[in-house]
């Protein structure tokens, strides 16, 4: 363990000569900040970490029996994983490349193999399902990805096929060696969309020209001969033995063929009404079939699916004859449905099993589940039937709702588990303040009311106190009560109730927005969803922000968080107005926004309820005001000369100020124009609103004080060059002011390039980037200072401040690509940032702000000794013990969040990305905290024997003294 | 480990230095608008508009001309003219009413003269009107240019910059302006030092002194050794002859 010694860090500097006592103390807390880790003991005691694999796209199950513990899913975030479906847990995961290189094609099951195309059809992947190791991986020829399916000879699955736009391949199952691979005619008019083996010495291609044939291609298995080719019509799937079943939208009909026929087969037609069918025929009337293969040695089940409407589907049967066609069962309406269950919803989701040969209900197998209030429909539904001992058909269901979440339904219609998929990709987040628990809020309470009168007061003060005393009884019993139980059964389980502030302010609500427009409510302390809401209609590419506009602190008012839900491609925004402790969607009048709005901005402007004021900028550059009262409109007009906002238009490469006027219209009082031929904006970032800096300057090594530069408008505006070329790219860093307009520092870094991470606080920008020259990641300090001294000391204003700020600037080399960047973030900004930043390798690096400091000198003299400066050094180092995470790697880091807790030394975090971990982080040690094993014994007793000496050598002094009076 | 002490200061301003060209110009108050325009060196000049009204509606009148030099010495200077009767008038009641006195340059290239097209739109600062009139006209405004060489921003402040309310009798004060002018192209951002690390790595190594070369043990201490062995041999030796000779001596 990384046991930090103090006494190491004090023989260190024993040979710097320390004259004042104050810079030992500084040396030792930023030494204090160096040595920095977690003890064994301490894992899991603060932090958590929860690991999501994102939307599904493929599930299996193990195996058809009862005890099948094991499944299998691919998602969208080309996430290979495997849940035990009696928990939900996960037993493995495997992380593939994110974007199209790592997509999953298709995922097919056999056994003990689980065949896997990756990167539209680049790779071919065999995997070992019992532990998820890799069996095989096979390079395929280059050509998108159509269908793949296993090809069985003489009844074991020996091979799998894989077809491609132009090719078809046969790989060997236990090696992944080719077969044979051969080119398919005339790939380019024939769309070839499914490849279907019956276990026969054949495999059969299907191609589609579309509003003409279909093509029908059979290979001989053995050398990849083609053995015939047939062409027929359109929209197919294969039934029974080899029965190619078409549906023909024009004529109303269904074709079938057989296609293993030795002579040239002829399609037989069957109108749908002499099926008695009679669809609804309306513009765009796309008929669907549905087959089912359960195994590939095997023909596909003779019953099939026509889905005739989006929740009309007839179970039909293919007679044994191979020409004539019975309906068996007519299901409308329904949803969705597979092949054997159907889902009928509103408020509760009912399932039933059909049997397929008859179409009758199975007794016993309907399972109704509730949906949640707030959550999505079903989507998708896997359904995992067996055969149960007294040979009664059972089922499992996993169903895919669409807000991402899974749920593993058991009979008769009880919840297994539920996974929150959909926070495997959170977009934004907050953390809000818990409550405070009811009798502190009603002592608070008595503060907010209008006094009545000195003698009610007193009577509301006494009677306050006394419910304080009851529940300081009530906690002191439950405490007595607790304590005679053993430690395993005394399980605080955290409910949306029993939910309020500790003492230090450590445990707060992360509201998390996903991108499936899914809310979240997590417990910070515990991990656990107290919350969830899903918002219907949210499109895709939304972009959400998420807005705080009354904290906690407002008692009897609830909190209020806005969330921003804007269209990316109409701009058009919506708010959701809600309540970040319980979830629940407040009642208050929205605005109308009938604009494209450009621009949000928070006000510190609070109406009469404590909410602060959300200014909506729209494309006509009017601005609404939410909340909109009386109360705020007057505000609003009082403050208007004193309010500026900028808007950025990045693709035009251009920043414009704004000033309010009276009638909430603007007027555009500043504009910088960075020409897009030269470098286009990349990112703008302003300050956090609240942040706090304590200390307005840093003390040299002369006892001078050099004020930085604490300018609350700054913008860091980040720039690439269009210019690509190694020897020409450029990043540029500009300092704009964002009331006047003014730009502070204009900066190049030459032979660079994106992507470009950085963070801005205080009085300083930390930005990394690529070199090009060097071919390494670099990392680039700049910080802003007034000087040694400043211009206006009470108040900083953007429009006085006539001289520009001294910039002092380091570059060091990183030797790690980032994902991310923060800074740490406390209470009163006393304790020392340390920057957080995300490595590709999942681990979160806690860098301290001092390694990254301008003022580094390259010649170490008194002063910079003095000022404990560490010397320059062109390499940053990465220390392992740096790693906050430990082993508890979050992959794909997007984002970490910092708040400030009730603690000065302590700020939370928490990374997500793929995976979410929270956790504290103490960068200048926990200085306002007593250790676990503070010794309280010796230090009372210790107490105690010194005041007693003290009474006992009074005594005798005072009895000396009166002795020697007398002589 | 001694060093050469530097004052800090030097330190702190050199990135300040690094401002590329800075060229200083007053104001000519004796020439007239028109004068400015009329070039007569390898420079161009771009009008530089300034606008001021009660209703803070923007309607830009000429101020003056920017004489804009590009080329490897970027240099600007500026020519304008008085304040009219009127203008003094109506920029003491924007004052009053705490509005905006705005200027604006149009977007050009100063490097590259073939493409000096007019690119559409302008570059927009403002400053109160209140402290310009406090200040009695005195400005300084800076030109900010990218990499190429395109005028990218303009800012305007005044020295001192605070509105205290101090009345302006004297018409005379806002007569002409006092203007600075400064113009500023991007600073090149450092690279790591490594070169300047590595010399003083070898500086303090030199100090140092040569490292002891690593002798192997047995050079090292064999002064040690081979008397130990010497006396082990001897000893072993005497041992073995004497305990002979006891053994002899017991038969």
């Amino acid at each position: 363990m990384y046991r930090p010694s103090l006494v190491v860090t004090f023989t260190k500097k024993s040979s710097v000569k320390m004259a004042k006592l104050t810079s030992l103390f500084v040396i030792l807390l930023s030494f204090f900040c160096i040595s920095e880790a977690v003890f064994e003991d301490q894992v899991g005691k603060f932090d958590w970490r929860q690991q999501y694999v994102g939307k599904t796209l493929f599930a299996h199950f193990e195996s058809n029996t009862q005890s099948s513990k094991k499944m299998f899913v691919a998602t969208d975030k080309n996430i290979f994983a495997s849940f035990n479906s009696r928990t939900g847990d996960l037993l493995w995961r495997h992380v593939d490349k994110t974007g199209p290189e790592g997509s999953i094609d298709i995922l097919l099951l056999h056994g003990q193999d689980a065949l896997m195309v990756v990167g539209d059809g680049r790779l071919l992947r065999s995997w070992d399902t019992n532990i998820g190791g890799l069996n095989w991986e096979a390079v395929l020829d280059t050509g998108s990805f159509q269908a793949a399916c296993f090809v069985a000879i003489q009844d074991t699955v020996k091979l799998v096929a894989v077809l491609k736009k132009a090719a078809i391949s046969l790989h060997y199952l236990s090696n992944g060696h080719q077969k044979w691979v051969e080119n398919l005619p005339d790939s380019d008019a024939v769309q070839y969309q499914a490849v279907y083996s019956g276990g026969e010495e054949e495999v059969y291609v299907l191609g589609v020209v579309p509003n003409s044939h279909l093509t029908i291609i059979a290979y001989s298995l053995e050398d990849g001969e083609i053995i015939k080719q047939v062409t027929t019509l359109a929209l197919c799937v294969v039934v029974g033995q080899g029965v190619l079943m078409c549906v023909d939208p024009a004529t109303l009909a269904l074709y079938t063929l057989p296609i293993q026929a030795e002579e040239t087969p002829e399609f037989s037609q069957i109108l749908l009404q002499v099926l008695y069918l009679s669809p609804t025929v309306f513009p765009g009337f796309q008929p669907v079939l549905v087959s089912s293969q359960p195994h590939p040695a095997r023909s596909p089940l003779s019953e099939f699916f026509l889905q005739l409407g989006p929740d009309h589907h007839v179970l039909l049967q293919l007679n044994a004859d191979g020409y004539t066609i019975a309906p068996l069962r007519d299901f409308q309406p329904v949803h969705i449905q597979s092949f054997i269950y159907f889902c009928l919803f509103n408020i509760a989701c009912a399932i039933n099993l059909f049997s397929v040969d008859s179409g009758r209900r199975l007794l016993d197998t309907t399972v109704l589940f509730p949906l949640e209030p707030n959550g999505g429909k079903p989507h998708t539904l896997y359904v995992h039937a067996f055969l149960k001992k007294d040979d009664s058909v059972g089922y499992r269901v996993l169903v895919q709702t669409q807000d991402h979440a899974l749920t593993f339904i058991q009979q008769p219609g009880r919840v297994v588990w539920t996974r929150e998929e959909a926070l495997a990709d959170v977009v934004t987040m907050e953390m809000v303040d818990l409550p405070l628990t009811g009798t502190q809020a009603e002592l608070e309470g008595e503060f907010g009311k209008k006094a009545d009168g000195l003698f009610p007061m007193v009577l509301k003060r006494l009677s306050s106190q006394v419910t304080l005393l009851q529940a300081w009884l009530a906690h002191l019993w439950k405490l007595f009560y607790e304590a005679r139980k053993p430690r395993s059964q005394v399980k605080n389980e955290v409910t949306i109730e029993t939910l309020s502030r500790d003492e230090f302010n450590l445990q707060k609500m992360m509201v998390m927005v996903t991108a499936s427009g899914k809310l979240f409510g997590i417990d910070s302390k515990s991990g656990s969803i107290l919350w969830k809401h899903y918002l219907e209609n949210v499109q895709p590419n939304a972009a959400f922000k998420l807005i705080v506009q009354r904290t906690t602190a407002h008692f009897p008012h609830p909190p209020q968080c806005t969330l921003l839900i804007k269209d990316k491609d109409t701009g058009l925004a919506t708010l959701h107005v809600f309540n970040p402790i319980f979830g629940r969607k407040s009642h208050i009048a929205l605005p109308a926004l009938p604009r494209p709005i450009l621009q949000s901005l928070l006000l510190p402007v609070i109406d009469q309820d404590y909410a602060k004021v959300l200014l909506l900028v729209d494309d006509q550059y009017k601005v609404t005001a939410f909340p909109s009262t009386k109360n705020v409109l007057q505000q609003l007009q009082e403050m208007a000369s004193s309010i500026f906002f900028y808007l950025i238009r990045s693709d035009q490469g251009n920043l414009s100020g704004f000033r309010l006027r009276k009638d909430l219209s603007t007027e555009r009082i500043w504009e910088v124009v960075l020409p897009t031929e030269v470098q286009k904006i990349v990112a703008v970032k302003g300050k956090r609103p609240n942040e706090h800096v304590h200390s307005q300057g840093r003390v040299m090594g002369d006892r001078s004080v050099l004020y930085k530069y604490l300018n609350p408008n700054l913008l860091a505006v980040v720039t690439e060059s269009t210019d690509t070329h190694p020897e020409r790219a450029f990043v540029g860093v500009f300092l704009v002011d964002g009331v006047t307009g003014r730009i502070i520092h204009e900066a190049v870094q030459r032979k660079a390039r994106g992507p470009v991470h950085f963070v801005h606080s205080e009085n300083w920008v930390v930005y990394e980037y690529w070199n090009t020259k060097s071919r390494r990641n670099e990392f680039s300090v700049l910080e802003l200072f007034e000087g040694t001294e400043l211009y206006n000391s009470t108040v900083f204003s953007s429009l006085d401040r006539p001289h520009l700020p001294q910039v002092l600037q380091q570059t060091y080399i990183f030797p790690s690509p980032i994902t991310t960047m923060e800074a740490t973030l406390t209470e009163k900004g006393i304790t020392s940032r340390h920057l957080l930043v995300g490595l590709p390798s999942g681990a979160i690096l806690s860098l301290p702000k001092m390694f990254l400091d301008p003022r580094r000198p390259e010649v170490v003299t008194e002063h910079s000794r003095e000022e404990n400066l560490i010397p320059y050094a062109p390499e940053m180092p990465i220390r392992t013990e740096w790693f906050i995470n430990y082993n508890q790697t979050v992959a794909r880091v997007k984002g970490i969040y910092t708040a400030p807790s009730g603690l000065e030394s302590t700020c939370l975090v928490v990374a997500y990305g793929l995976d979410i971990y929270q956790t504290r982080v103490y960068p200048s040690k926990q200085f306002d905290v007593l250790k676990d094993d503070y010794d309280y014994v010796l230090i009372s007793s210790v107490l105690f024997a010194l005041f007693f000496a003290t009474m006992i050598s009074k005594r005798l002094a005072q009895v000396k003294l009166l002795n020697r009076a007398w002589r | 480990m001694a060093s050469v002490p530097r004052s800090f200061l030097l330190l702190s301003i050199i990135p300040t230095i690094l401002i590329l060209c800075a060229d200083f110009a007053c104001c000519n108050t004796g020439r007239k608008t028109g004068d400015g325009l009329d070039t007569d060196f390898s420079g161009f000049s771009v009008p530089l508009e300034h606008s001021f009204e009660v209703d803070d509606v923007s309607r830009f009148r000429m101020r003056g001309a920017l004489q804009l030099r590009g080329g490897r010495e970027t240099s600007v200077s500026l020519s304008q003219s008085q304040l009219s009767e009127e203008d003094r008038k109506t920029l003491k009641e924007v004052a009053a009413v705490d509005g905006l006195y705005k200027i604006r340059v149009p977007r050009v290239s100063l490097t590259d003269r073939q493409t000096e097209r007019q690119m559409d739109g302008y570059l927009t600062a403002f400053v109160r009107a209140c402290s310009l009139v406090e200040s009695h006209l005195s400005d300084v405004i800076t030109l900010h240019t990218d990499v190429s060489g395109y005028l990218i921003g303009v800012s305007i402040v005044t020295i001192p910059g605070a509105c205290r309310g101090t009345e302006v009798e004297d018409e005379v004060d806002l007569e002409a302006f006092n203007t600075t002018l400064t113009i500023i192209a991007p600073t090149n951002a450092p690279q790591p030092e490594t070169a300047l690390f590595i010399e003083r790595m070898d500086i303090e190594h030199e100090k140092r002194g040569k490292p002891q070369e690593q002798k192997s043990f047995f050079a090292k201490y064999w002064m040690y050794i081979v008397p130990l062995v010497l006396f082990l041999m001897m000893s072993g030796a005497q041992d073995q002859s004497g305990g002979g000779a006891a053994n002899g001596g017991g038969r």
